[in-house]
């Protein structure tokens, strides 16, 4: 069902997309129901997410088997990186609002609530000052502790930081062609993400339960769990795609010329550890 | 030179037989054909509710439609034609094209290809849908500003979400065309010898990936905001409601030049073809199109003067706004300085297209006046801004799609079309366009507030004038529709080259283009020494 034009590999027809599309319909409509009060919302919604997860192992299971076949040349490998590339700065801009929406927030709005902006603080709260972090003009009373950079988030950076790192040094074993010293730092890498996503959980659970740090603590904790929370959920998705990796690792399936797969993991891993960075010095030190 | 050079290799090559050919085909040509025909019933749809609105409109006082009813039509009919009708028009455009013209077999990535035009069917059943949900549909209007857009009944999380899956297909399709274009050209093809087409595209593609990722955010803080108990939006906690409409429109701003930078790349294709002269300044038009591109992502806040900022802001962005008018009158004087002395033909994609440049021309103007951040006080959110953009929507994007579709039909199909049909739905279209939208400057500067199914009889004529116009310009695309028709089941056969002055890649393919373009790479230098490229 496939054909080689002018060296180019071209699949011919796939039901993979199909199934993405209605997996995401399902997943859509599930969750849209249960937002609206539907008992059966997250039942659809789990079967849009089965059908998803299914698609997925489907789809990139087609790719590797045929990159595996030797299907693809180089310039098929080039389209897959450009793809990626591409991919990674759509997520970037994604992250992008929510970073806009953080500075927005510190520079004006809370600023101009608490008495920057003359008419708008007499209007609508009169001779109320307002400081970062803030759960907000209307919640003048309400008491919660802000996430400080020390000790979680630091020790959170160290470990991204470090992960970057143990990837480098997988790959360099990848073209060396040391498959036992490749597994072992790709296993050191998901590791340091699960690491990394297990102190998240914590810090996530000490905010909502000690420090009453909510999703509904104003603006601060509104622009504190969207971007972490978006982060984490990104690094989850980092890490499942590094397991994923090194077991193909184990089975042998890259070659020094050949392993975009490995190599678009990782760029999304560096993309993921940017992000964390922001995050680090905006979120948390300079909070 | 013929693409399709051995006999077995044809005999694969073919399509599945068979329905389900459109549902898993992982072919460019099929593609694109699926993305202009859903573009084309998402005209029609968007069309009967901008009719709805017309046909309210035709008197004051309430007739038709109840309020809230009219107001989900106003915010229908703007999705709709966005994200249904021009967006993926051109898509469409860029599916069939972008490899011709490139020299290459396919797109780059087949399969994604499928996927961003799957999304697209199942993002508009969940819009459409909720116009049947209780609470009626979304009728906040497009822009979807809170807190209004947080009274929205059961739709809106559908909604929502039907914004999310429309965005992923623009970008998942974005991501193909960069990388058709930038891995895909044949050997020895520069990027300076692309057509203007393909340059435009590879444009808008990076504002689709920079700019659709933003509104996702921006939605889904809506959804946070109505479900979570998040507070961006909202004052008490710290948030803003402009804040949302800095967000949307650092969006909605490259959101336009997507709508509109296709285009010039089409006329751009167009007017040297039937000027028999090539494109002047053809740097230029490159440098142009990067230079609105920039512009375009620190333009935002013109579209929203009122709102309350800082001078500053007021300054920073009315000047900025009209700096865009550099380049894009750069664009009309170089079209114009390629038919100067040009040996000139009036077939209907070159009436299209010369009717592009006018019309749009005129949106441009009075997008002009509307930057001027002191005069905007009056304009904003009045008929004069909407009679601004749909000359730059109607008579700029969606003329250039339907000159685009008259253009390469030949090369689809492998027939000329009928030019007597093609003239006669040109003049009814441009003639009935005008009485449309023109008289929407009127009673605009009057006064006259949009999204509004009531108005003061002073209004009355124009809004008559508009509506008969309104109708005339709708029932006329049914020509188009039965010239298509007509085209694909018969007609004078097309010649590989269709138009005696077409160059490029793709006329040196035959009509109609095999089923996969170049199986192998063409020779570039021939093609460049005919003339046929830029270079």
């Amino acid at each position: 069902m496939a054909a080689t034009h002018g060296g180019y590999y071209l699949p011919h027809g796939s039901h993979w997309p199909i199934t993405g599309s209605i997996a995401i319909f399902t997943l859509a409509v599930g969750t849209a129901s249960y937002f609206q009060g539907a008992g059966w919302g997250p039942w659809v919604m789990l079967t849009g997410f089965a059908i998803l997860v299914f698609m997925m192992f489907g789809w990139l299971g087609t790719v590797i088997g045929e990159s595996v076949a030797g299907s693809y040349n180089e310039q098929v490998d080039r389209s897959f990186r450009w793809g990626m590339s591409w991919f990674i700065f759509s997520e970037v801009m994604f992250f992008a609002a929510f970073f806009g929406a953080l500075y927005y927030a510190r520079i004006f709005s809370v600023p101009w609530l608490g008495g920057g902006d003359v008419e708008t603080s007499q209007l609508l709260w009169d001779g109320l000052s307002l400081n970062w972090p803030t759960a907000g003009p209307g919640y003048a009373d309400f008491e919660f502790e802000y996430m400080p950079a020390w000790p979680i988030p630091t020790i959170n950076t160290i470990l991204l930081l470090t992960s970057g790192v143990t990837i480098t040094i997988a790959h360099h074993a990848l073209k060396a062609v040391d498959r036992e010293k490749l597994v072992k730092w790709m296993w050191a890498t998901v590791a340091l993400g699960v690491t990394f996503l297990m102190f998240q959980a914590f810090e996530f659970y000490e905010a909502w339960h000690h420090m009453n740090l909510t999703l509904h603590t104003g603006v601060y904790g509104s622009t504190f769990f969207m971007l972490t929370g978006f982060h984490g959920f990104h690094v989850t998705i980092g890490t499942i795609m590094l397991i994923v990796i090194s077991l193909r690792c184990m089975k042998g399936h890259f070659t020094p010329e050949n392993h975009f797969g490995f190599e678009g993991v990782a760029w999304y891993w560096h993309f993921v550890d940017v992000v964390w960075l922001g995050l680090y010095i905006f979120v948390y030190v300079l909070v | 030179m013929s693409a399709v050079d051995h006999a077995e290799a044809h005999h694969h090559d073919g399509p599945e037989p068979g329905l389900l050919r459109w549902v898993f085909t992982t072919n460019h040509k099929d593609i694109g054909t699926l993305y202009l025909l859903f573009s084309l019933l998402m005209f029609f749809v968007g069309g009967v509710m901008a009719l709805i609105i017309r046909a309210e409109l035709f008197q004051p006082g309430m007739q038709l439609v109840d309020p809230y009813f009219f107001n989900e039509m106003t915010t229908l009919h703007a999705l709709v034609m966005i994200f249904g009708a021009i967006m993926p028009g051109f898509v469409g455009l860029a599916n069939w094209q972008v490899p011709m013209m490139l020299g290459a077999p396919d797109m780059a990535l087949p399969r994604l290809n499928n996927w961003s035009f799957w999304l697209l069917p199942f993002a508009f059943t969940l819009l459409l849908s909720t116009m049947f949900m209780p609470g009626g549909g979304p009728a906040g209007g497009w822009t979807m500003y809170p807190p209004l857009m947080l009274e929205t009944g059961q739709a809106f999380p559908f909604v929502i979400f039907a914004v999310h899956i429309m965005g992923m297909s623009s970008i998942l399709g974005a991501i193909n065309i960069i990388a058709t274009i930038f891995n895909m050209r044949a050997p020895g093809m520069t990027l300076m010898m692309m057509p203007l087409f393909i340059w435009t595209w590879l444009i808008t593609a990076f504002l689709l990936i920079a700019a659709m990722p933003v509104l996702a955010g921006a939605v889904t803080m809506l959804l946070t905001d109505q479900y979570f108990g998040t507070h961006f939006f909202n004052a008490a906690g710290g948030g803003d409601p402009v804040m949302y409409q800095h967000i949307f429109w650092f969006f909605g701003h490259p959101e336009v030049y997507i709508m509109i930078l296709p285009a010039f790349g089409i006329v751009s294709q167009i007017i040297p073809t039937f000027a028999r002269k090539p494109l002047f300044g053809y740097a230029s038009m490159v440098y142009a199109t990067a230079s609105i591109a920039f512009l375009s992502f620190i333009v935002w806040a013109h579209h929203m003067f009122t709102v309350g900022m800082p001078l500053a802001g007021e300054l920073f962005f009315m000047y900025a706004t009209m700096l865009i008018a550099v380049p894009t009158g750069v664009k009309v004087f170089n079209w114009v300085a390629t038919m100067w002395q040009g040996a000139m033909t009036f077939e209907t994609p070159m009436l299209f297209a010369l009717a592009f440049v006018v019309l749009f021309s005129i949106g441009g103007f009075s997008g002009l006046m509307l930057a001027i951040a002191s005069v905007d006080f009056q304009y904003q959110d009045g008929y004069f801004v909407v009679a601004h953009f749909h000359y730059v929507l109607v008579t700029g994007a969606a003329f250039a799609i339907i000159a685009a579709a008259y253009y390469w039909l030949p090369k689809w199909t492998g027939n000329m079309y009928d030019e007597q049909l093609g003239k006669l739905h040109f003049w009814t279209s441009v003639v009935s366009v005008n009485i449309l939208y023109f008289p929407q400057h009127f009673v605009g500067l009057a006064g006259m507030p949009r999204r509004i199914p009531d108005y003061a009889v002073q209004f009355t004529e124009w809004n008559m004038v508009s509506t008969v116009g309104a109708f005339l310009f709708g029932f006329s695309q049914l020509i188009f529709v039965w010239l298509v028709i007509k085209a694909i089941r018969g007609g004078v056969k097309a010649e590989g080259r269709s138009w005696e002055g077409a160059h490029g890649m793709e006329w040196e393919l035959p009509s109609p283009a095999p089923y996969h373009s170049f199986q192998t790479p063409p020779d570039i230098s021939k093609i460049v020494a005919r003339g046929d490229l830029h270079s």
